[in-house]
């Protein structure tokens, strides 16, 4: 695996504008709910933001990302458009899949990102068809999948390693491990904590990740990529960090004390690398000034563009439920 | 000048697809349980390892779930997969897939994505193969928007189907019975691929329209013919397509015959023979002389001993006395 990289004023500029973004944008979310325009489930990532950036960060545009219903933070650090983000969330015409999906369904196909999916543990058998597509027709290339640890306890996540490092596929399983799978602490539902080690145990490349260090992330994934792409199969990481709000929005949290969270949130990935780069000089106060302002004009932005975003006509409900051709 | 009909079976003619398929578009591969070194759990898939190497006749390991996704996912991506899944109860394993993915995609992605993916499966009974390898779970499947469902009964169809589903830009599901493998004929030497959409009336009838798809479709044409010695002129309708169904070819055969027996080894209840009932009931009431009649699976697991096996589903002589009472009512 490769070390840190050595980070220019652009670079942590972009990174800690992509993880306040998506604070941000999941904060207004958060009062868009309680104002009922946000309806369904909403599942927030506050907390985990460094994993979606310092993974997207390395990625490439001829890259495949298959994410969870948590999926708001990977899509927009993955490029797709605040504004259709919204307007998904909210179920208008403009969003990502025209409002039929919801929060738990990003879908974007100019950035190749495939799906929130809302089964736990059904997005990897994706990202292996993926990679074996991409690798049957010499693609460049790889299949990145992000899952929670709950999905550790699936059948489909096991079939899914073995598979992957069978055909040494081009496949980076990032495991987001939060350390609860809704309400059920990982003491409570796994019989080996260690979630790299059972990946390990297919015999693919595996490592544990400081997941609210958004640089220890991006270094770890420029590595997995590195080996990936160099032929040698797919790579595991287990990025270790924690979800600052409820599982969603109707969750009262009777399962984890106050004290656990209030001292996860002491390493709030944001303020730890603001804090860094401001003290190493990488970045002045006035960049930090001008993201937050930027960040405050993009989502007004993307709450009017969903707000004025029409509705599907009722005419057309029945559409897309079969394809007339494969989208080119 | 075409050639002669040529001898051939059910299995060659579903093999000669796949390898037709194999060799006009480079995008396709058959990936399954053993598929490849041991040629398939039906032998369908014989030979063909030896042809096209092992990249694109891939063998497996037991994860249905895995690999029925991963075809998913490679269909996303550009390819063009035929899954083999060694039975219709297997499946089970990967509805996770089938259901929420493969059928979903393209309406939760708002059109975004489609799922051009063909995955092939045995289904039905007939060979002692008991409660876990036997049963009929199509009509299930039909119940699915964003699914094809399709039920080759004939060697054309065997033969023809394939090509026309892998073209299709939906994921599509093709059912082939275990009792038809075995099934010979000739088979035209120009047969290639067919259309997937609408029914065929295997033969022509005036006084009841028998309606059945796949492994029963050979049982009602047996039964058909011991009618016509008594008099009794049947029509039999072969589906081809469990979803979607062809409602005018259904409708037509019904206006013509007035009377209609539905024919197919699942179970009754909730089953695709009551969906096909409800919708001559809806669309073709005043055109009936008897309420739609229904011959189905008995409602038990598929038992192990051959007369009990061969009484758990329709054969052609309930058939036949089925369609008897249907046209002449009381005492035979």
């Amino acid at each position: 695996m490769t070390a840190k990289p050595r980070l220019t004023h652009d670079h942590a500029r972009r990174l800690l504008g992509q993880m306040m973004r998506i604070r941000s944008f999941e904060e207004r979310c958060a009062e868009l709910y309680t104002q009922q325009k946000i309806r369904g489930f909403l599942h927030l990532y506050v907390g985990e933001e460094a994993n979606a950036v310092g993974v997207m960060e390395a990625l490439s545009p001829q890259d495949k990302v298959v994410a969870t219903y948590r999926d708001h933070g990977h899509a927009l650090a993955r490029g797709v458009a605040m504004g259709p983000v919204m307007a998904e969330m909210f179920g208008k015409a403009g969003g990502t899949s025209r409002g039929r999906g919801g929060s738990m369904h990003i879908f974007d196909r100019p950035t190749r990102f495939y799906g929130g999916n809302a089964i736990v543990g059904g997005g990897l058998p994706l990202a292996v068809g993926l990679a074996l597509a991409e690798k049957m027709a010499k693609g460049s290339g790889i299949a990145v999948c992000l899952f929670g640890e709950g999905a550790v306890a699936e059948g489909e996540f096991h079939e899914s390693l073995n598979l992957a490092a069978l055909w040494k596929l081009p496949v980076l399983f990032v495991c987001e491990n939060n350390l609860y799978a809704m309400g059920s602490a990982i003491e409570r539902t796994e019989s080996e904590t260690d979630i790299h080690l059972k990946a390990a145990a297919y015999r693919l490349d595996s490592r544990r990740v400081d997941g609210m260090d958004v640089v220890a992330v991006e270094a770890a994934t420029r590595g997995a990529i590195e080996h990936i792409r160099g032929g040698a199969g797919p790579v595991f990481l287990e990025c270790m960090t924690y979800r600052f709000r409820a599982h969603s929005m109707f969750d009262a949290q009777l399962y984890r004390d106050k004290e656990e969270v209030e001292r996860w949130k002491e390493r709030d990935p944001i303020k730890r690398f603001q804090t860094w780069a401001l003290a190493a000089g990488l970045l002045r106060d006035s960049d930090v000034t001008a993201l937050a302002a930027e960040v405050a004009a993009e989502v007004d932005a993307a709450v009017a563009f969903a707000e004025t975003s029409p509705w599907e006509p009722l005419a057309d409900l029945e559409k897309y439920v079969l394809m007339d051709e494969v989208p080119a | 000048m075409s050639a002669p009909p040529r001898r051939t079976t059910y299995r060659e003619a579903v093999r000669e697809a796949i390898r037709e398929a194999m060799l006009r578009d480079p995008r396709v591969f058959l990936m399954g349980e053993d598929v490849g070194r041991y040629g398939g759990c039906y032998a369908v898939s014989k030979g063909l390892l030896q042809e096209f190497g092992e990249e694109r006749i891939r063998d497996t390991p037991l994860s249905e779930s895995g690999f029925v996704g991963a075809g998913i996912g490679a269909a996303l991506n550009g390819m063009r997969p035929i899954v083999e899944v060694m039975s219709v109860n297997f499946s089970l394993l990967a509805l996770d897939q089938i259901v929420n993915n493969a059928a979903t995609i393209p309406h939760m992605s708002g059109g975004q994505f489609a799922v051009p993916l063909v995955i092939r499966m045995a289904t039905g009974s007939g060979r002692q193969l008991a409660a876990q390898h036997s049963h009929s779970l199509e009509g299930w499947y039909a119940h699915i928007p964003g699914l094809k469902v399709l039920v080759p009964a004939t060697l054309e169809d065997a033969r023809g189907m394939l090509w026309s589903a892998l073209e299709d830009p939906n994921p599509v599901l093709i059912f082939e019975h275990v009792q038809l493998y075995n099934m010979e004929g000739d088979l035209d030497a120009a047969a290639g691929p067919v259309p997937i959409s609408g029914a065929a009336i295997r033969r022509p009838g005036r006084d009841l329209s028998i309606i059945t798809y796949g492994g029963s479709l050979s049982k009602c044409l047996a039964a058909a013919t011991a009618l016509a010695a008594e008099g009794i002129e049947a029509e039999v309708v072969d589906l081809r397509s469990l979803r979607p169904l062809d409602d005018a070819t259904i409708m037509a055969s019904v206006a013509r015959t007035r009377r209609v027996l539905i024919v197919d080894e699942g179970w009754r209840s909730g089953g695709i023979s009551a969906e096909i009932s409800a919708r001559i009931v809806e669309q073709a009431f005043y055109e009936l002389d008897a309420p739609p009649a229904r011959l189905c699976g008995v409602e038990v697991p598929i038992p192990y001993p051959k007369h009990l096996e061969d009484a758990s589903v329709p054969q052609a002589e309930s058939i036949h006395a089925a369609a008897r009472t249907l046209v002449r009512p009381g005492p035979a």
